[in-house]
C-alpha cells in the first residue's frame, strides 16, 4: 500500500499532459526589443496611429521602470532581448469559415479539447482562441452580436470599434502600472474584447483559450471587458503550452469595467506548462488584472484556479469606485515541484457601502512555495465599506512552504475589516479514514483537495468547474485520482 | 468469517499484541472488554489495516483469504467496516458524496456496475430512516462541525449504507448519553443478522444490555484473558477487572517458573 512518501512521489512525477509542440509554419518578429519591433507589430496589425503612440508611451515606461523586488521570491533575470514578441501561423490572416483554418491548428485544438466547430463546443459557450499572437477563431460571434454583444479579437476591436477601445484602453490598468504591464502595453499582439450593451444579459459563458506553441515567443495578451449600466457577463480564460527547457514570459494585462448596477464574473483556469520536476522551464506568468466598478451597485468578481505556471506573479484587483459596489477575488493557487506562487487581491474601496470579499485557497506540494499577498484598502469616503477575507493554506508533505502576506489600510473608522487564516495538513488519519471506506489513498486526497478548495469551485461557471475539478486531481495525481 | 491465529503486532517496536486467537463466524456478535491500554483499539486498528501497526507475528483470514497482505482500502472493499472511535472530519466533502463515492468503490471491487442515483437515493433514505441518522446531517461535510455523538451516530449511518460482512465497533459507546446510547444501539440490532458478525469493543458493560453479545473476550496486556458468554460481562460489571489482572498475572508467573 502506498504511503504518504509514494504518495508524494507520484504528485513530483506526474507529467504534463498538454506539453506538446504544433508544427506550423509561423510569421515570427525578429528576436528582440527596441523601438522598431513595436512599429512592426502595430504595421502587422494596421493600426491607427494613436494605438502606435500608446505603444510607445508604453515602451518608454517600460524602460524606466525596474523590476518588482517585493514579491516573495528571487524575480528570475529575464533577457528582454532574446524574446520574439510576436509569432502568428502564416496563412490567411482572417479566416471567413473554419475550411480555411490550417487543420493542424485545428487538431491542435481537438488536442486540448477546446473544439472550434460550433457544433461541437459547449452548449453556451463562446470561444475566442490565441494561439500566440493572435486570435484563431472566435465562435458564435453573429448570434451574439443580434443582442448587441461584441466579442472578438483585440485587433479586430481596434479596427471595428475603434472609439470604444480608445476611450477604454488603459483606463484601468495604465501604460506606465508596473513593468511588466508597459511591456505588454508596447508589445502587445492580441487578446480578447468585450462589450455588452446597457441591461443585456450575456446569455452565454464567453470564454478564451490561450496557447503559446512557438519556441522563444512570449505571450502578451490584452483583454478589455465592458459590461455598460444594467448588464451581466461571465468570462472564462484557459490556458496551456509546450513543454520547453527554456522559460517563457506570459504578461498579460486583463482590464474590467462594470458601469452602474453591472456585474463582471471573471474566471481563470491557468493551466502553463510548470516545468519539470527539478524546475527546469515552465512559463514566468507576470500577470496584471484589475477591475473597476465604476458606477453604483457596480460587482466584479474575480475566480481562478491555478495549477500551471513555474512562477505565477498576480493579483487580479478590483477598485470600488462607485457606492454599494462589490469585488470578490476567490482563488485556489497549486504548486508543486519547484512552483511559485505568489498571488492574491487588491480590494480598494473608494466609495461609499462597498464591499468586498476575500477567498483563497493555497495547496503546496513536493517543493512548492506558495505565498497569498493582499491588500484591503479603505479610503477615506468608503463610509461602512466591509471586508471579509479568508485565506487558508494547505501542506501536502514537509518540504513545500506556504506564506501569507496581508495588508490592511484603513483610513475610515466605519469601515469593518475581517481577516481569518487557517493552515492545516493533509492528515494520515484523514486518509486513513477514507480507506477505511474503500476509498484508495489518490482518491482520498483528490476528495480532500476538492473539498477544501470547493468554496472556490463553486463559483466557476458549472461547464468548468467539473473541468477545473479534473483539472486539480491530474495536477496532484499520485494523491489525487 | 474471521479467524485470528497467534497474532502479535508491535507500534514503534513496542510489543502491543501478544498472541491473540479469536475466531468470529457469521451471524455472531463479539464483545471485547478489558481495561484501558489492554490492545483493544489496536486490535481494531491492526484488523483495519492502520499504518504504524505492524504485524510481527501469527495470522489473520478472513473470508478465506489473508487479510494482512491487502491495502485498508481492499480490506474494506471485501466487506470489513471499523467505526472509529474518534471519527475524522474531512471539511468540504458531503457526507452524501463521500459515501456515493465509497459504495461506488465498493461495487467496482465487487465487478458490481454503479448503482444508479436513484436507487442510491432510495436506500440512503431507507437508511437514515434505520438507524433514526438526522437528513440534515447527511448533507453537511463529512464530520465537520458533528458532535460527538453526532459522529458516531454518521459511523452507524455508513455501517448501514455500507453493509460490511464484519463491522468492528471501537468504543462506539465512549462519549454517548443515554439516548443517543440507545438509538446506536438499536441502528446495530437492526442490523444483525445471520450473513454478517460484529465485533463490539467496549469499556463498559453498558453497551452490552443494549446490544447483547453471543461472546465476551476480555483483552489484558495485549491477550485474550478469559473468554465467555453474556454473563461474563455482568461478572465484570459487578467486580472489575482487577480480579482477571491477578489471574493473568499469576499465570504469567506460573508460565514463568515452568520455562
Amino acid at each position: 500500500m502506498p504511503n504518504d512518501n509514494e504518495i508524494i512521489d507520484n504528485i513530483a512525477n506526474k507529467e504534463y499532459e498538454f506539453g506538446f509542440v504544433t508544427d506550423i509554419e509561423m510569421d515570427t518578429a525578429p528576436v528582440g526589443l527596441d523601438e522598431s519591433t513595436i512599429r512592426y507589430i502595430s504595421e502587422k496589425k494596421n493600426e491607427p496611429e494613436w494605438l502606435l503612440n500608446w505603444r510607445l508611451k508604453g515602451f518608454q515606461a517600460f524602460q524606466r521602470e525596474k523590476l518588482p523586488e517585493w514579491q516573495n521570491f528571487p524575480m528570475p533575470s529575464i533577457d528582454f532581448q532574446k524574446i520574439s514578441y510576436y509569432a502568428a501561423p502564416k496563412s490567411k490572416k482572417k479566416y471567413d469559415s473554419l475550411d480555411q483554418v490550417d487543420p493542424e491548428l485545428l487538431a491542435t485544438f481537438e488536442k486540448l479539447g477546446i473544439p472550434l466547430s460550433e457544433q461541437k463546443t459547449l452548449a453556451g459557450v463562446a470561444v475566442d482562441v490565441v494561439f500566440d499572437s493572435i486570435s484563431v477563431k472566435t465562435t458564435y460571434k453573429e448570434k451574439l452580436a443580434e443582442l448587441g454583444i461584441i466579442f472578438c479579437s483585440f485587433g479586430e476591436a481596434v479596427q471595428e470599434h475603434p472609439e470604444l477601445v480608445q476611450k477604454y484602453l488603459g483606463s484601468v490598468v495604465p501604460y506606465s502600472d508596473n513593468i511588466f504591464a508597459a511591456l505588454n502595453a508596447a508589445v502587445f499582439s492580441d487578446g480578447s474584447f468585450v462589450y455588452i450593451p446597457k441591461g443585456v444579459r450575456c446569455p452565454m459563458e464567453l470564454s478564451t483559450y490561450f496557447r503559446i506553441n512557438t519556441e522563444n515567443t512570449g505571450q502578451f495578451e490584452r483583454t478589455l471587458i465592458i459590461a455598460d449600466e444594467g448588464s451581466y457577463v461571465s468570462y472564462l480564460e484557459g490556458c496551456t503550452a509546450p513543454m520547453r527547457d527554456e522559460n517563457q514570459l506570459h504578461a498579460a494585462v486583463v482590464e474590467l469595467i462594470a458601469l452602474g448596477n453591472a456585474e463582471i464574473k471573471y474566471s481563470t483556469v491557468q493551466n502553463w506548462y510548470p516545468g519539470d520536476k527539478e524546475g527546469k522551464g515552465g512559463i514566468y506568468n507576470f500577470v496584471t488584472k484589475r477591475g473597476i466598478c465604476k458606477g453604483d451597485h457596480g460587482k466584479i468578481s474575480w475566480t481562478q484556479v491555478e495549477t500551471g505556471s513555474s512562477i505565477t506573479w498576480k493579483y487580479p484587483s478590483v477598485i470600488l469606485q462607485g457606492d454599494h459596489s462589490t469585488g470578490e477575488f476567490y482563488s485556489v493557487a497549486v504548486t508543486r515541484n519547484r512552483q511559485i506562487a505568489d498571488t492574491g487581491t487588491k480590494m480598494h474601496h473608494i466609495g461609499r457601502n462597498t464591499r468586498s470579499r476575500i477567498i483563497s485557497k493555497g495547496i503546496s506540494a513536493g517543493h512548492g512555495n506558495n505565498s497569498y499577498r493582499g491588500l484591503v484598502q479603505i479610503g477615506p469616503k468608503a463610509d461602512e465599506a466591509r471586508n471579509f477575507t479568508q485565506c487558508d493554506s494547505l501542506l501536502i508533505g514537509d518540504q513545500c512552504g506556504a506564506h501569507t502576506f496581508p495588508y490592511i489600510e484603513s483610513k475610515n473608522n466605519s469601515a469593518t475589516v475581517e481577516h481569518e487564516a487557517t493552515t492545516s495538513k493533509i492528515g494520515e488519519d484523514q486518509i486513513f479514514y477514507l480507506n477505511q471506506r474503500g476509498i484508495d489513498s489518490e482518491k482520498a486526497v483528490a476528495l480532500i483537495i476538492n473539498g477544501y478548495a470547493r468554496e472556490v469551485l463553486n463559483q466557476l461557471p458549472m461547464e468548468f468547474a467539473v473541468e477545473a475539478q479534473k483539472l486539480l486531481s491530474i495536477t496532484l495525481e499520485g494523491s489525487v485520482g | 468469517m474471521l479467524i485470528i491465529k497467534n497474532l502479535h503486532a508491535e507500534v514503534e517496536e513496542k510489543e502491543i499484541l501478544k498472541g491473540i486467537d479469536l475466531s468470529v463466524n457469521a451471524g455472531e456478535v463479539h464483545a471485547i472488554m478489558g481495561p484501558n491500554g489492554s490492545g483493544k483499539s489496536s486490535l481494531a486498528s491492526v484488523l483495519a489495516g492502520r499504518k504504524n501497526f505492524h504485524v510481527t507475528r501469527g495470522e489473520v483470514i478472513f473470508k478465506g483469504k489473508n487479510l494482512l497482505d491487502s491495502a485498508p482500502e481492499d480490506r474494506a472493499r471485501e466487506g470489513l467496516f471499523l467505526a472509529f472511535q474518534y471519527p475524522m472530519e474531512i471539511p468540504g466533502v458531503s457526507n452524501i458524496n463521500f459515501l456515493k463515492t465509497a459504495i461506488a468503490e465498493i461495487r467496482a471491487h465487487r465487478n458490481l456496475p454503479p448503482l444508479e442515483a436513484k436507487e442510491f437515493l432510495r436506500m440512503s433514505r431507507e437508511k437514515q430512516k434505520l438507524v433514526e441518522f438526522d437528513a440534515q446531517l447527511v448533507n453537511r461535510s463529512l464530520n465537520e462541525g458533528f458532535s460527538g455523538g453526532e459522529k458516531k451516530r454518521n459511523e452507524i449511518f455508513q455501517l448501514a449504507m455500507l453493509e460490511p460482512e464484519l463491522a468492528i465497533l471501537d468504543e462506539t459507546d465512549s462519549g454517548l448519553d443515554i439516548d443517543a446510547l440507545r438509538i446506536v444501539s438499536k441502528g446495530v440490532n437492526k442490523l444483525r443478522s445471520d450473513k454478517n458478525a460484529f465485533i463490539i469493543i467496549t469499556h463498559y458493560q453498558r453497551l452490552l444490555e443494549y446490544i447483547v453479545p453471543d461472546y465476551v473476550h476480555v483483552l489484558y496486556d495485549g491477550r485474550i484473558v478469559k473468554s465467555g458468554t453474556k454473563e461474563l460481562a455482568m461478572e465484570l460489571e459487578e467486580k472489575g477487572y482487577d480480579w482477571l489482572k491477578e489471574e493473568a498475572r499469576g499465570k504469567e508467573t506460573r508460565e514463568r517458573a515452568t520455562i
